[in-house]
């Protein structure tokens, strides 16, 4: 059973009295541990594609499973708990809370899933071990450089052990050694099983991937190794 | 999200923005402060005045001439017009009342005296020794009125007068000019402070005949009667005037006022009027609760991008909202205790500057204007967090 399954999705914008068609009757399909880039032109609907995978957007047409269990339906409450359970977002620009600490940014999806405090310190304690951040527990995201600020991120994308990490441009604000070392922290947890799902533009980035979705006005134009 | 881990990230968001913290927290205790504070000065005045009346002398009802108030019609009231006038004998026949305790009667007026050369304006009183126990007066020399010599050229004059024409000399013994007359002053009252109505300090009080004498009148001005205790207050005055009317003919040609009456009705007048200060002080409560408002909204919209963030790890709705709900109430919570604060130093630092006006915040007022903050800033508090808890995730996360 295929971990992610999409068929007829349709997405449209309303812009003025315009139609933008962002999604169109597009289906896909990935399985669990694989590595997916999503690659395409800016306003190809790779970022939209994204969305909608995370649960942050709706499709106005077509069916999303995940899992096997058909998401779109789902009210918006008990789909934050898939997110919250099964999916993890690294973003182009971090998001980092800025007045909370790396380790209070990483501990913020176990407060929302009201883990007990005991069982939170550790496992942020654990992720702060594996993305060396140890001795940057206590700094503000200001006080961090671009590549550890990404690390926090991810941390934070992986200490509920979800399902898939769904990264947008995670390269994007970084230079290309920083890059690199994020890029290859993400490779090693698709190596320990996760589904990675990588929006990006670069093409040296996307050849990494064991599989490469183009996408072009809102439709899948290529898809393979 | 547990309550707990709402208060802290709601206070770390506080923290993290401690400008807008502090001006909320300001504009807040502003309102709290001025409640607390403008009705420890109503409330203030009000007991001030109570307290005065209860110096007059409790237990008090008091006679006078004529009649302010119409009970129906009267026989009597068509063959005359005229009341009748008090008189020294009404006063003594009110001491048989059962109910009654004692009686002064009272008549008053101005006059010059003079000592050593030195001449003033004085207030006469014309009194009987029960007077000084009615009033509760202190003497700070010598003696009262003596009961058994009403006749007697006496005078008991009050400190102000002491001072302005003895000096440091004491004026026991010492012949004071009153009028026209000559009369041994054989006390001196103790310092009262000043009074409603006639300033005990500034007065001459000379047995009632000689006042009567000297003003060339047999009629009195008030007659005071103390009820012998409270519970009697409506009985001595009900007594008083069926014993007036038996002397008066049958007319009930003068007026029972009691003191409790009076009192309750300044009581009154200057509650309300604490209320009402309260109520214009509670104004600024409700701006600072808009400001609340303004400020949560605008948090809302500077954190968009962390509300994204928020949802995107999986917050629901609720959770978001009551974030936004506790620093609101945080705010407006923190702005309550420094205003609770700030208007107890207000109050006192009144109490210092006027020792007389005992400027203390009535409890109702203060537990009103904390909990009107903790409302008010929740209520402006809940369309804020309302509209955080539904802006759109993809929006809101492409917004920094």
């Amino acid at each position: 059973m295929a971990l992610i399954e999409l068929s007829g999705i349709e997405r449209v914008f309303t812009l003025g009295d315009s139609q933008v068609h962002a999604l169109a009757t597009l289906d896909l399909a990935i399985d669990s541990g694989e590595y997916v880039a999503i690659m395409g032109p800016s306003g190809s609907g790779k970022s939209t594609l994204l969305n909608l995978l995370g649960l942050l957007d709706h499709p106005n047409a077509g069916i999303y499973r995940l899992e096997g269990r058909d998401v779109t339906t789902l009210s918006a409450d008990e789909q934050a708990r898939v997110r919250r359970e099964r999916i993890g977002f690294v973003f182009q620009s971090f998001h980092l809370v800025p007045r909370l600490t790396a380790a209070e940014n990483i501990a913020l999806p176990l407060m929302l899933a009201g883990i007990d405090p005991a069982e939170r310190t550790k496992r942020v304690d654990k992720a702060l071990r594996d993305f060396g951040l140890t001795n940057r527990a206590d700094h503000r995201p200001d006080q961090l450089s671009g590549g550890q600020r990404q690390r926090v991120a991810i941390a934070r994308a992986t200490i509920m052990q979800p399902a898939m990490i769904l990264a947008d441009e995670p390269t994007g604000n970084l230079d290309r050694a920083t890059g690199e070392e994020v890029v290859r922290l993400l490779e090693d947890l698709n190596a320990s099983g996760v589904t990675l799902l990588m929006v990006t533009h670069d093409a040296a980035l996307g050849a990494r991937a064991q599989r490469r979705v183009m996408m072009e006005d809102g439709h899948k134009v290529s898809d393979g190794a | 999200m547990t309550p707990l881990d709402t208060l802290r990230f709601a206070s770390r968001a506080a923290t993290g923005y401690p400008l807008r913290t502090a001006l909320m927290v300001l504009a807040m205790s502003i309102g709290v402060a001025a409640v607390v504070v403008l009705t420890a000065l109503g409330d203030g005045a009000r007991r001030y005045v109570v307290n005065e009346f209860a110096s007059l002398g409790s237990n008090l009802v008091i006679v006078l001439p004529g009649r302010s108030e119409t009970g129906g019609f009267n026989p009597a009231n068509a063959i005359t017009e005229t009341p009748r006038d008090l008189t020294v004998e009404d006063a003594q026949a009110l001491t048989r009342a059962p109910a009654v305790l004692r009686t002064a009667p009272l008549t008053v007026g101005t006059s010059e005296a003079t000592y050593g050369g030195k001449l003033r304006d004085i207030t006469v009183v014309g009194a009987s020794a029960d007077y000084l126990k009615l009033r509760r007066m202190d003497l700070a020399q010598g003696r009262f009125l003596p009961a058994e010599e009403p006749n007697a050229a006496v005078a008991v004059i009050g400190a102000k007068i002491q001072s302005d024409l003895f000096g440091i000399e004491s004026a026991i013994g010492h012949i004071l000019r009153i009028g026209d007359r000559r009369f041994r002053v054989i006390g001196v009252l103790g310092q009262s402070g000043q009074g409603l109505g006639m300033n005990a300090d500034e007065i001459v009080i000379l047995p009632v005949a000689m006042a009567q004498a000297m003003f060339n009148t047999n009629t009195l001005f008030r007659i005071l009667v103390e009820a012998k205790n409270r519970a009697l207050i409506e009985e001595a005055k009900a007594q008083s005037l069926e014993i007036l009317k038996a002397r008066h003919d049958g007319e009930e040609d003068v007026t029972v006022i009691t003191q409790d009456a009076v009192l309750a009705t300044f009581d009154r007048i200057l509650g309300t009027l604490t209320y009402g200060v309260a109520g214009i002080a509670a104004i600024s409560l409700a701006v600072a609760g808009i400001l609340v408002m303004n400020v949560m909204l605008v948090a809302v919209t500077q954190r968009t991008g962390e509300i994204g963030l928020l949802k995107a790890l999986g917050a629901e709705g609720a959770a978001i909202r009551n974030a936004f709900l506790a620093e609101a109430a945080l705010l407006s919570a923190t702005g309550a205790l420094v205003g609770y604060l700030l208007g107890q130093a207000g109050a006192f630092a009144l109490r210092t500057v006027m020792p007389t006006l005992p400027a203390y915040p009535p409890d109702w007022a203060v537990i009103a204007a904390l909990a009107t903050a903790l409302v008010t800033g929740l209520l402006f508090g809940v369309m804020p967090a309302r509209r955080a808890a539904r802006l759109d995730a993809v929006q809101a996360l492409s917004k920094r």
